[in-house]
């Protein structure tokens, strides 16, 4: 037995079925019970085997109702003390515990016996289980220590036999409320205490916790919670009330009529207590096991006071304590408990407000490290987009921003290189869609809001401004527009907030682009300023505007990319104004041809100078046609053309593509169809026969594209032609046969 | 069984029956061969009568000088084997000397004989009652034919049955309080108890507890003890902690136990002991011994 003790449990377990031979004796008078008991006894059989068969034939005799089965148990418990081995001792109760569950003088049984049936069963349960908890815990101090691991791995192997037994006290009918309160629980709760075992008491109080009813735990609240801080340090208390709170939670949302009790016993209230008392207790609990406990209980909160925002900031409040003076938590498990119990209340009220309203909240948060802090606000924000909540005061605002600080600003400079830069990117970019998110409908209010906003972005660094200066400044674009709106139906009433103050907040915000600088960006906003100042009539601000994006044209954009990007912004944007005066458009026309011919590709001039004439004719403007200058900018996109033609001949020996020539013409036949009189038959003629001509030089490389966009160009014409009418009119003296070229 | 005359060929069938032999209660009787037979059951001062028929082998006339029948209790030492020491001697003539020509039956009858001891078969000595017939013979020697039968004698219960208690240990060791319910019991009763630890330094293995009969022979400096060991039966398996209470139930019906014998005729003494056997994890035993009484209660059937 001895070399072989590490089958000990499964040949426990063969044994165990062997003996189940209890229909064996069925037939058996009382006599024939006592006469087989009295000759095992005398055939020297272990004392072991011996109550074993004992078990067995006790079960049968109960069963066979000769004497009363509150007796017979008794007397078996009682020799089962015999057995003081450990692991042969538990399977034997365990044993006994079988064979006994469906004898029990439980009320309603057919073992039923007098007036204390039921407390007679209960008293059976709970001495085999307080004796098999002994012989458990005794398993631990068996032995030589250094095999204590192996025993631990045994010992739990076997605790599902000393938890059955609560199993089936739970199963008894006659465990009302009031004896589980009064006897079970108590005397329960007093063997888990008392038998000072760790793994023991984490068990069984698990156990307890799992197998009698949510409405017993709640009744009983006071008795249970208070046992926790008797137990070990070292037991793992935070999950079993973790646990405790889960079920009650649960319970709490599965039906609404149970809440009223919950009030009643003033569940909270002891949870709370006894979960200061256990954090108290437990004085080397780490941080994270505190934190458990108050995420749990959050959530219970969150379950059976949905209404109560005090207590979760009560909570928050009590874990802000246990963490003042640790600073930044390097802790990973805690953090992710903080998280999680951050995390909360934005999943139980999905709207933000709630969790602004929470005093203690961004102080809970300020204990996270900068890693955390952030993936924290990013849940806050994920929670906000997936809500679509609009936080719609300045003073929320505010809020959110103190609690979500971690990615508006650097906390930390020292290190602020360490982060990957897409996750930088990511968090961002959320940022940046949070802004669309500080929303109101109210002007007033929404100034506030965009005042705040920015004192909160220019905090951000060079690093940050490109992802929030644009939401920002289209965030702001957008009140412009709804004040713009106003103003025309409310006409003459003196607003609090108007364009002109919010255009300059702009102009201010996008200046501080420069210390980044992204030129092309602020380029961009700015042209979109002065877009939106054009539709408020704001001459002066428009024009602001773009002097302010020519500066960044002239002075920080080099790149030749940029510029060509850029200048074609500028095209755009200009040719949309409509707000200018004669001389204050030429001035900005006149400068934007000029960059467009200062490009250094040929090809890019080329197609700056085409764009450019469009600035002279605004289809809706009859004071802005002015088909010379149109004229003036194709000839020389023309000519430009022309030019890089034949860079390409002297440089590479064979003459460009004829691309640049059929987009000029497609600029002719726009302006041809506009009606800009200076665009002549001939002159669309004559340029189609130069890109004929040019097609079918010898030293053309062949273009398969251009020649499909001359080709597509030809038919559009013809296209026009065959329409009829006034067009087919204009259209029907040009030739534009696609002559074949071999 | 006739170990005497087994050498001859009987001249003659020597029986004996008891007049009650249909009713009277038989119990098995183990004989000195390893054979057990079944033989009427008396107690002291019982009358003992029957009758005794003898049957010549046929055509074979049997001569005598008389016919007697005693009543014999007797004590063997095996030391001495062989050699009986009467403690009662009874005799009956039952014929004078003569022939015997056929079937002759004669009545016989002790009355209110005294018995005080008990029949008992030891490990060195035996105690046995018996009838002894004899015809006598000159010249061919006598023919013998020998009937056992049992004495029990039956106790009351006695009035005063204190249970013993007892505190035993070793000193910062081991410390145990004992108790069984009676000091005195009956050969089909039960020995309930209780063992209490008060105090275990010691990793003990297992409990046992032994019923074990001392048999005292001779006397002075000729004495002769013999112990066995007659009931081990385990009380508890594993090791106890402090505080912990194990309870003895033990039957002693299946074990074949005699009352306590007090100096037997000053032959022999027959005394039982309940011993208290703790056996640590290196094999060490640990015991305590404590005499109790047993005695034969009349049976109520």
């Amino acid at each position: 037995m001895k070399k072989k003790k590490h089958h000990i449990i499964s040949l426990m377990k063969y044994f165990h079925d062997f003996c189940g031979v209890e229909w064996l004796f069925y037939d058996l008078g009382v006599d024939e019970f006592s006469a087989l008991w009295i000759n095992w006894s005398s055939f020297l059989l272990t004392c072991f085997c011996l109550r074993y068969l004992l078990c067995t034939v006790g079960s049968v005799y109960i069963r066979s109702k000769e004497a009363p089965a509150k007796d017979v148990l008794k007397d078996l418990i009682e020799m089962c003390r015999g057995i003081q081995h450990p692991v042969r001792g538990l399977f034997l109760r365990s044993y006994l515990s079988q064979v006994s569950r469906d004898k029990l003088p439980d009320i309603g049984s057919e073992y039923e016996g007098d007036a204390d049936t039921a407390m007679d069963a209960v008293e059976f349960v709970l001495q085999n289980f307080t004796e098999m908890n002994k012989l458990w815990v005794r398993m631990q101090h068996q032995g030589p220590a250094r095999d204590k691991e192996k025993r631990e791995k045994e010992r739990s192997e076997l605790r599902d036999l000393v938890g059955k037994n609560l199993h089936v006290l739970s199963q008894i009918e006659g465990v009302d409320l009031d004896m589980y309160r009064e006897t079970v629980l108590p005397r329960v709760l007093e063997q888990v205490v008392n038998c000072k075992d760790e793994i023991a008491q984490y068990y069984l109080m698990d156990c307890v916790i799992q197998v009698f009813p949510d409405e017993y735990h709640l009744q009983t609240l006071e008795t249970i919670l208070g046992a926790c801080p008797q137990l070990q340090p070292s037991v793992d208390i935070k999950t079993v009330l973790a646990r405790l709170m889960e079920r009650l939670s649960n319970y709490a949302a599965s039906s609404a009529e149970v809440l009223p009790v919950f009030f009643q016993v003033e569940a909270f209230a002891k949870l709370n207590i006894a979960i200061g008392k256990v954090i108290e207790a437990q004085d080397d609990m780490p941080v994270y096991g505190a934190v458990t406990l108050y995420a749990s209980l959050l959530t219970f909160i969150l379950h059976v006071h949905p209404d109560r925002l005090d207590y979760v900031d009560q909570i928050l409040g009590a874990c802000v304590k246990k963490l003042s003076g640790k600073g930044k938590l390097d802790d990973s498990k805690a953090t992710k408990q903080i998280v999680a119990l951050l995390s909360a209340p934005l999943d139980k009220y999905k709207d933000i407000d709630t969790a602004l309203k929470l005093s203690n909240y961004p102080r809970v948060m300020e204990h996270l490290d900068n890693g955390t802090n952030k993936e924290m606000s990013n849940v806050i924000i994920q929670s906000i987009m997936k809500n679509r909540t609009y936080i719609s005061t300045a003073e929320k605002v505010e809020a959110l921003f103190e609690l979500i600080k971690g990615l508006i600003k650097d906390i930390d400079e020292n290190h602020q290189d360490e982060l990957d830069e897409d996750d930088f990117k990511e968090e961002q970019n959320s940022v940046a869609r949070l802004i669309q998110l500080l929303y109101t409908d109210d002007t007033e209010e929404m100034m506030k809001i965009i005042h705040t906003v920015r004192k909160h972005i220019l905090t951000g660094g060079p690093k940050r401004l490109p992802f929030t200066v644009p939401p920002f400044t289209f965030s702001a674009l957008k009140l412009v527009r709804r004040l713009q709106s106003q103003n025309e139906n409310v006409s003459g009433e003196e607003a609090a907030a108007t364009p002109k103050d919010i255009f300059q907040i702009l102009m201010q915000t996008i200046e501080a682009l420069s210390s980044v600088p992204v030129p092309e960006l602020a380029l961009g906003l700015y042209l979109q300023c002065a877009e939106a100042a054009n539709d408020c009539d704001l001459e002066p601000v428009a024009y602001e505007f773009f002097t302010q994006a020519y500066i960044l044209y002239e002075e920080e954009i080099s790149d030749s990319k940029a510029q060509v990007t850029s200048i074609h912004l500028i095209i755009g944007t200009l040719q949309r104004m409509h707000v200018f005066g004669v001389e204050n458009r030429d001035t900005l026309t006149h400068k934007a041809t000029g960059y467009s011919s200062k490009l250094l590709k040929k090809p890019d001039q080329c197609r700056a100078v085409y764009a450019c004439s469009h600035l002279f004719w605004l289809d809706e403007h009859n004071d802005m046609k002015d088909g010379e200058r149109v004229m003036l900018c194709l000839k020389r996109a023309l000519r430009i053309a022309n030019a890089a033609q034949q860079m390409a001949n002297a440089s590479r020996g064979s003459s460009g593509s004829v691309v640049l020539f059929i987009e000029i013409l497609n600029k002719y036949l726009y302006f041809y169809e506009k009606g800009v009189l200076q665009v002549t038959i001939d002159s669309i003629q004559s340029l189609i026969e130069l890109i004929k001509q040019e097609m079918s030089g010898e030293n053309t490389t062949a273009d398969l594209s251009a020649d499909a966009f001359f080709a597509s160009t030809l038919r559009y014409i013809q296209f026009q032609k065959d329409k009829g009418g006034v067009v087919a009119e204009k259209y029907s003296p040009i030739k534009a046969e696609f002559a074949e070229t071999s | 069984m006739n170990f005497i005359i087994g050498a001859f060929k009987p001249a003659c069938h020597i029986s004996v029956s008891f007049s009650d032999g249909k009713s009277r209660k038989q119990v098995p009787l183990k004989k000195e061969n390893g054979q057990t037979l079944m033989v009427p059951l008396f107690q002291s001062q019982e009358n003992i009568l029957g009758k005794i028929s003898i049957e010549p082998v046929s055509g074979k006339k049997v001569e005598h000088n008389g016919i007697k029948v005693e009543l014999l209790g007797q004590i063997e030492m095996y030391f001495d084997k062989g050699n009986f020491y009467d403690f009662t001697s009874l005799v009956r003539e039952l014929d004078v000397p003569g022939e015997l020509y056929e079937r002759k039956t004669y009545p016989f009858e002790f009355s209110t004989v005294e018995m005080p001891y008990e029949t008992y078969n030891g490990i060195n000595v035996r105690l046995r009652y018996v009838l002894k017939v004899t015809i006598n013979r000159g010249y061919a020697g006598s023919i013998v034919e020998y009937q056992d039968f049992v004495v029990w004698n039956y106790t009351p219960p006695p009035a005063i049955n204190n249970s013993i208690k007892m505190e035993v240990g070793i000193e910062d060791c081991l410390h145990i309080e004992f108790e069984y319910n009676k000091s005195k019991y009956h050969l089909k009763d039960v020995i309930i108890g209780k063992i209490y630890f008060l105090l275990v330094r010691i990793k003990l293995k297992n409990m046992d507890l032994e019923i074990r009969r001392r048999e005292s022979t001779g006397s002075g400096v000729n004495t002769h003890v013999e112990t066995e060991t007659l009931a081990k039966y385990e009380l508890m398996d594993g090791a106890p902690v402090r505080g912990e209470s194990i309870p003895i139930r033990l039957f002693l019906s299946p074990y074949e136990l005699t009352p306590t014998y007090q100096n037997i005729n000053n032959k022999f003494s027959v005394k039982y002991y309940l011993n208290l056997v703790l056996v640590d994890e290196e094999d060490r035993r640990y015991f305590k011994q404590q005499e109790i009484t047993m005695f034969r209660l009349a049976e109520t059937s």
